[in-house]
């Protein structure tokens, strides 16, 4: 076991997945010269080349696009999108391509294309470089979209994600590449599709992801001091969503508060809690309550943009409402 | 090209200059945050081309905004306000750097996607055409734009329509770390007009006069029915992309080699040759130019940040809850 960032086991991941198997390929805006905006492809150009590290034009459907055609065609491509909000541009190959082929046509065709991309606000990037849009792309049946909380996780989840046969959306919150965590020594996965109990506890369920898991956790923690025991469900990943972790942890809470960065309507709670109430109505003892970010575009001055996000304090009062 | 038109340029080029170093002070003591990139070394290009447009021009472009805004004529305080998150910032405070806009100068703004303001600028010269007006449209963009769908699609459709518009590329050879070389399969960008039907003409960017007497051409090709109009213009960033480029894709010698090409510079040259003013009288425009610059940054620093319920204004026209 060794204590690394979470961006160190995402470059972890990459590099011992490229050494493993020939056909992957990175593409992306400054992922080779540069060596990753983010440094996370930092060294890459130099061990691997040109061939496999290759740097795109500002082209964001034809990275899309172009990624998913060479997947089709045999290979396994790791497409970086600079920013998830570049992704946007991509939408109609991702969504209508890469994620239709398969079942289109019949199954003839896979697309395993994996497509990373940074995501998060609270960098003072303005309203358009601060979406979290992740359940946006979860909306859509075909493609699978992961976004892990822990190094542990990115690690064997990424290594998941590039040998699945069906295209994937790997999303990176930016404030999680600092983080520090224990990862083994060379090759493991994580199962895509599985949601992981972060923490235990008897009082309340929260159920969270990603950079909203790292807020449930500092929440639960401020909370044990008071003598209140939540359990954190990390979902990994939003499609395929397991419940099954979920729904046990509310079978014995009977109270729950989904925490995400992105925003309230019609996003990942309002999923959670309709199943909730779906298959766990007769353990509901409260309202379930979302703690989202709030309804506007995010602002660039300092404090304006941090009031609109989550932050541990308002999952606090949450549980204390339902408590 | 008149002596008083030369020391307003210089004027201008050199505001330009002293307001984005001192961005960068700014930035290192982390008043100003988010993405900050400069426009030092492109000043001639932002100056020269707003120096030929007529008030009821308008003028759209990318995230490095701060030149055009200033050129439109707006108040270095509120813009210098906006980088400090504050209320009286052009933008409210919710812009930040890449995000200027000053509309009652015909200032459409700076945008943060690359290539996404194209179409607007090429929507708001239709809505000229369509009100039949002479207005005109400068629509900046960089050479790496040039790569996105975006860029072909207004450009074909601008062609189509025959909109009043220039394109008016600010090449500076990069696109981040990727060289126009390396990111584009024509790298002459120039050869990109044709397909869309653009007679594309080539200016020295560093040097202010000819930027503007391209600009100038361009709009009076418009006015004589020649259709959408297409500027590459060389330049170069002397600094990096934005802040904490680690500029590794480019050689000390090249920038260097750049530097001596400093629009500043060559316009001074320009000065002296043409008798136009004194080093004295240059040396008293940079010192009125170093107090507006303090002026502005004692105003934003005085300046309020927004109220709490700022957050939720300007959502919707209407106010609909959101
Ligand atoms: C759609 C999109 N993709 C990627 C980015 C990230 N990005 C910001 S600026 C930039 C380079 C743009 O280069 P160029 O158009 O030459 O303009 P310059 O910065 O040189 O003025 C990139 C890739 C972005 N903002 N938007
Ligand atoms: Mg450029």
């Amino acid at each position: 076991m060794a204590l690394i960032t979470m961006r160190q086991a995402i470059t972890d991941a990459l590099r011992e997945e490229m050494r493993r198997d020939e056909r992957v390929f990175i593409m992306g805006e400054e992922v080779g010269v540069w060596g990753g905006t983010y440094a996370v492809t930092r060294g890459f150009f130099d061990e691997f080349g040109a061939k496999r590290v290759r740097d795109t034009p500002i082209s964001e459907m034809a990275i899309g696009g172009v990624s998913a055609g060479a997947a089709m065609n045999g290979l396994r491509p790791v497409a970086e999108f600079m920013t998830i909000n570049f992704a946007f541009l991509a939408l109609d190959q991702m969504i209508n391509h890469a994620a239709k082929v398969h079942y289109m046509f019949g199954g003839q065709i896979k697309c395993p294309v994996v497509y990373r991309a940074v995501g998060g606000g609270g960098r003072q990037l303005g309203a358009t470089h601060s979406h979290t849009p992740d359940a946006v792309f979860a909306h859509f049946p075909g493609l699978i979209v992961i976004s892990p909380s822990t190094p542990y996780d990115a690690k064997g989840l990424l290594k998941s994600a590039i040998r699945s046969e069906d295209p994937v959306l790997f999303i990176e919150h930016h404030t999680l590449y600092q983080i520090r965590g224990e990862v083994p020594e060379g090759d493991y996965t994580v199962p895509i599709g599985v949601s992981n109990v972060r923490r235990e506890g008897r009082d309340v369920t929260l159920i969270a992801y990603a950079q909203g898991a790292q807020v449930a956790m500092e929440a639960a923690d401020q909370l044990a001091r008071e003598g209140i025991e939540a359990e954190v469900i990390d979902l990994r990943s939003l499609r395929p969503l397991d419940m099954e972790p979920v729904l046990a942890s509310f079978r014995k809470t009977f109270r729950a508060v989904i925490v995400e960065e992105g925003y309230r309507s019609y996003g990942v709670g309002a999923e959670i809690a309709a199943r909730l109430q779906e298959e766990g109505f007769d353990y509901m003892d409260a309202p379930i309550k979302r703690v989202a970010q709030y309804e506007v575009p995010l602002p660039y001055s300092r404090e304006l943009e941090q009031s609109a996000l989550i932050n541990k304090d308002r999952v606090i009062t949450a549980v204390k409402e339902i408590l | 090209m008149n002596k008083a038109t030369l020391l307003e340029w210089y004027r201008q080029m050199v505001l330009v200059r002293r307001f984005e170093q001192k961005c960068a002070e700014l930035y290192q003591l982390g008043k100003i945050g988010g993405f900050l990139h400069l426009y030092i070394g492109q000043e001639a290009v932002a100056i020269g081309s707003i120096g030929a447009r007529r008030e009821q021009d308008h003028v759209i472009t990318a995230y490095r905004d701060h030149a055009h805004a200033l050129a439109v004529g707006t108040d270095p305080k509120f813009l210098m306000a906006e980088l400090l998150g504050k209320a009286t910032g052009v933008s409210k405070g919710k812009g930040g750097s890449m995000h200027f806009a000053d509309v009652k100068r015909h200032f459409w703004g700076g945008y943060g996607i690359v290539g996404g303001h194209v179409p607007l600028g090429t929507g708001i010269a239709l809505a000229e055409q369509y009100k039949g007006t002479d207005a005109v449209v400068l629509c900046y963009m960089g050479d790496g734009s040039t790569n996105i769908g975006y860029f072909h699609e207004s450009l074909n459709m601008a062609g189509v329509w025959d909109l009043p518009i220039i394109y008016i590329i600010e090449n500076n050879q990069y696109g981040m770390g990727t060289s126009v070389e390396r990111a584009s399969a024509v790298p002459d960008i120039s050869t990109k007009a044709l397909p869309y039907g653009m007679d594309p003409r080539k200016v020295d960017g560093m040097n202010v006069v000819e930027v503007y007497e391209a600009t100038n051409a361009a709009i009076k090709a418009i006015h004589d029915g020649k259709g959408p109009q297409f500027l590459n213009v060389i330049t170069y960033r002397f600094e990096g992309h934005s802040m904490g480029d680690p500029l590794r894709y480019r050689t000390k010698s090249e920038v260097e080699k750049w530097r001596e090409d400093d629009p500043i510079g060559v316009l001074e040259r320009e000065i002296y040759a043409k008798k136009a003013a004194s080093k004295d009288k240059l040396e008293k425009i940079d010192e009125e130019v170093e107090k507006v610059i303090e002026e502005a940054v004692d105003f934003a620093e005085k300046s309020p940040f927004p109220s709490p319920e700022a957050l939720f204004e300007d959502v919707y026209v209407e106010g609909q809850p959101a």
